[in-house]
């Protein structure tokens, strides 16, 4: 995996929506990288899974893999968590998905 | 719920390449996992400087054990350290496993395609495990295409040609700078044709997980789509990176 970057720049350097779920595990009660969430810029909609993420020295970005405009911003400060989400005009989660809980299920 | 950060304890260490080990970690109170997950694992020097990096899972195990295998990077600040110096005994703070979105579901029927550049083989892995594991539960057919630097470099090795003798599992590899020897194949980086020629056909509907190098990933799911692949069947995990393109 690649170290933080500088500055979240929407530069080449980044991750999947997908490498989000251990940071916002500790802010929301369920998975949301499997929830579906609407770019307030350009209206695209899709899993958070499927987003761009920028890790930085003090948290992370995700920006929309349609326009690159900031979706979610999540700051980490060691003491406390802050999140900001103006960039999603909305954000659906379906109940009974399968990964929609964080609970793991017991391998079969 | 298992959220933040927990202390693992290291139970065993096998070196897996020149370059690359895995190691099972015990984590109190989980009870299995799903396959594609992956952990986020924090270390924190003497002077309190942490740092986080994410590794998957590469087991299907259903209790409180879980293997991940990291390849050490170059100029890496925590892949040395597990690679080179973790023992076993030693722990761990662990978060996860997290990630709902990159794994394999035992009940879809669906025929899965797996594509592995490198290390992104990992995640792979896991769920080739979890559908070896619920045999004869799932009969959805695997493949795996994996692209290598050489024979020695592949993870691994041994035991997916065992699981390979399964008619629901083909494993194909692409050697990108030396091949086997004797075996006249000549080394090449992963093109659109041997790709196409590779991969299960438009008409079976397969799943596709494709992970590696940023670069790698971005060109295979693109080759994929423009042969007529449905973008939304095709599942990516970018391992970041400035990995070569295939």
């Amino acid at each position: 995996m690649t170290g933080p970057g500088d500055d979240g720049d929407a530069g080449s350097d980044y991750l999947d929506g997908n490498a989000a779920a251990g940071p916002l595990s500790e802010v929301f009660a369920v998975d949301v990288t499997v929830a579906s969430g609407r770019c307030a810029h350009c209206g695209r909609t899709g899993e958070l899974a499927t987003a761009r993420v920028y890790p930085n020295s003090h948290g992370l970005l995700l920006r929309c893999p349609g326009c690159a405009e900031i979706l979610l911003r999540l700051v980490d400060t060691g003491h406390s968590l802050a999140v900001d989400l103006h960039g999603m005009s909305y954000l659906e989660l379906q109940r009974d998905a399968p990964g929609s809980q964080q609970k793991p299920s017991p391998a079969a | 719920m298992r959220t933040g950060w927990n202390v693992a304890e290291v139970i065993g260490v096998t070196q897996e390449t020149r370059t690359a080990r895995t190691l099972r970690l015990r984590l109190p109170g989980l009870t299995g996992h799903r396959p594609g997950q992956h952990v986020d694992v924090r270390l924190t020097a003497e002077d309190g400087y942490t740092a986080v990096r994410s590794y998957s899972v590469a087991s299907a195990l259903p209790g409180d054990e879980l293997e991940l295998t990291v390849e050490e990077l170059d100029d890496g600040e925590v892949s040395p350290y597990l690679v080179h110096q973790v023992a076993v005994g030693d722990q761990l703070e662990v978060r996860g496993p997290v990630g709902g979105w990159f794994v394999w579901d035992p009940a879809d029927p669906s025929p899965v395609q797996l594509i592995a550049g490198g290390s992104g083989v990992v995640p792979l892995m896991a769920m080739i495990r979890a559908h070896a594991a619920a045999s004869p539960g799932s009969t959805a057919p695997f493949r795996l295409l994996y692209s290598v630097r050489s024979p020695d470099s592949g993870y691994y090795s041994a035991e997916l040609d065992e699981l390979a003798r399964s008619p629901l599992l083909s494993v194909t590899y692409v050697y990108t700078r030396e091949a086997p020897a004797g075996s006249g194949i000549t080394p090449h980086r992963l093109d659109a044709a041997t790709l196409l020629a590779a991969v299960l056909p438009v008409d079976d509907h397969p799943a596709f997980f494709i992970c590696g190098a940023t670069a790698f990933v971005e060109t295979v799911a693109d080759w994929l789509v423009r042969a007529g692949y449905p973008a939304d069947r095709i599942k990516t995990e970018r391992y970041g990176g400035t990995g070569s393109r295939p």
